[in-house]
């Protein structure tokens, strides 16, 4: 298969990026690893008439320390993402969650950033990120702004991104229990996307559940986090797993199914992080 | 557009369309047909190449994305006439049934054992997790790895 025609564009600086982006408008599509766009675009789910290709935007790519943050530029591999030492000591979920990433070819391409504002709800980081209450540094032509990860994921492939903006930089804050981790993800084979996954950050009362694949858009289990602030048990609160969530039913699986996984992965998550805390 | 590539240390340029894939770029421009097209899903593995010395799959790359950079093939992998470890690791363990998967299998524990140079047999699993073999042989395949780990010359070669 081949993509359809367009023409393409180099970047090698954010400012060139967005004046390439203000240039041609809404069908210049940015580039980044290309790991889940050109697929897009040989199945002709998507066809923009330019590719901004920002491979050689090499200020973009570095994972920082920032003290009580970890600054990530949107450009960083998720290979580096795997091997950042600073995140296998304060943000180990993060590292693991960019492990299950593809395989290691695609790691070798695919960036955090393009994961990010790809928004696939099946995907690994979307959910892991909002998870850690990451924000998301967006510049564009009227300046930079901040998006909460909360705020960021919209809908079906859509963020808060706006046409002509680029996602610069994803911020994770550092945990208060780096260690209390996990991240459950339920395939059939090894490269595909999760059925159902929940990435869990912290233990106890403090616990922040994200599912994978369970909406439109990676999700917070919110009666799970309620029901354990308040102090239930992890097998209660697993039980709320489903609830609030819109799971679809498709070729692997019904989405009472899915819902039932939820329930499975997210009290197997809340155990495995309360053991390694 | 123009496009130019070291290939297997050669340069290699050509005019081509914006869209071309890489892995059209080596078999119809560089003439270097060892890399198959296999899914074209970013799937199987078959297309993998060495970009800048690391595994890539070379359905899901532009030559565009490529300019200007080293990208290294099977055909790239011996010297001399001599086979690379990872090659006669292969023929000696017999790590392949129909052939089709060997080239992207190669290449991915080529990548593999640069950064991992002593994998346990689990991590050469997890290593090929995005390389199918049809004929399931993935067996000898991780025996072969596992024999050019442990084979002493592979840190002189790659």
């Amino acid at each position: 298969m081949i993509p359809p025609s367009f023409t393409y564009a180099r970047a090698t600086s954010v400012d060139e990026a967005l004046a390439l982006a203000a240039e041609h408008g809404e069908d210049a599509k940015f580039l980044a690893g290309g790991q889940s766009l050109l697929p897009l675009m040989k199945l002709r789910f998507a066809a923009p008439s330019m590719l901004i290709d920002l491979g050689r935007v090499t200020e973009l790519s570095y994972v920082r320390d920032e003290g009580t943050y970890v600054a990530i530029g949107a450009l960083t591999r998720h290979h580096d993402v795997v091997h950042a030492e600073v995140l296998a000591a304060d943000i180990p979920l993060l590292a693991a969650a960019a492990e299950t990433v593809g395989d290691p070819q695609i790691r070798h391409r695919g960036t955090i950033g393009g994961s990010a504002a790809h928004a696939d709800a099946a995907a690994d980081l979307p959910a892991t990120l909002l998870a850690l209450d990451a924000t998301f540094v967006v510049k564009g032509p009227d300046g930079t702004r901040s998006v909460p990860a909360a705020e960021f994921f919209k809908g079906i492939f859509e963020t808060a991104l706006e046409p002509g903006e680029l996602l610069t930089e994803i911020q994770v804050p550092k945990p208060a229990s780096p260690a209390a981790w996990s991240y459950q993800k339920f395939n059939k084979r090894a490269i595909d996307f999760a059925i159902v996954g929940v990435a869990v950050q912290g233990a106890g009362r403090h616990a922040r559940v994200a599912l994978v694949n369970m909406a439109s858009t990676p999700l917070r289990a919110t009666a799970v986090e309620t029901a354990l602030a308040d102090g239930a048990s992890v097998a209660d609160a697993a039980q709320l797993a489903a609830e609030g969530t819109h799971a679809g039913s498709d070729i692997h699986a019904s989405k009472a199914y899915r819902e039932h996984l939820a329930r499975v992965l997210t009290r197997r998550a809340l155990e495995e992080a309360a053991a390694r805390a | 557009m123009k496009v130019e590539l070291t290939v297997n240390g050669k340069d290699v340029t050509a005019d081509v369309e914006d869209r071309t894939l890489l892995v059209h770029f080596l078999r119809d421009v560089a003439d270097l047909t060892a890399t198959n097209v296999g899914c074209d899903t970013t799937s199987c593995g078959a297309c993998t190449v060495l970009l800048d010395g690391e595994s890539v799959k070379s359905c899901t790359v532009l030559a565009a994305q490529a300019d200007g950079r080293a990208v290294t093939t099977l055909e790239g992998l011996a010297d001399d006439g001599e086979m690379h470890p990872v090659q006669r690791a292969f023929h000696e363990e017999h790590g392949l049934q129909c052939g089709y998967c060997t080239p992207g299998m190669v290449m991915a524990i080529v990548s593999l054992l640069k950064e991992n140079p002593s994998p346990s047999e689990a991590e050469v699993r997890r290593g090929l997790e995005g390389n199918i073999c049809r004929c399931t042989g993935y067996h000898n395949i991780v025996k072969a790895a596992l024999a050019a780990a442990a084979s002493s010359d592979m840190g002189a070669s790659q």
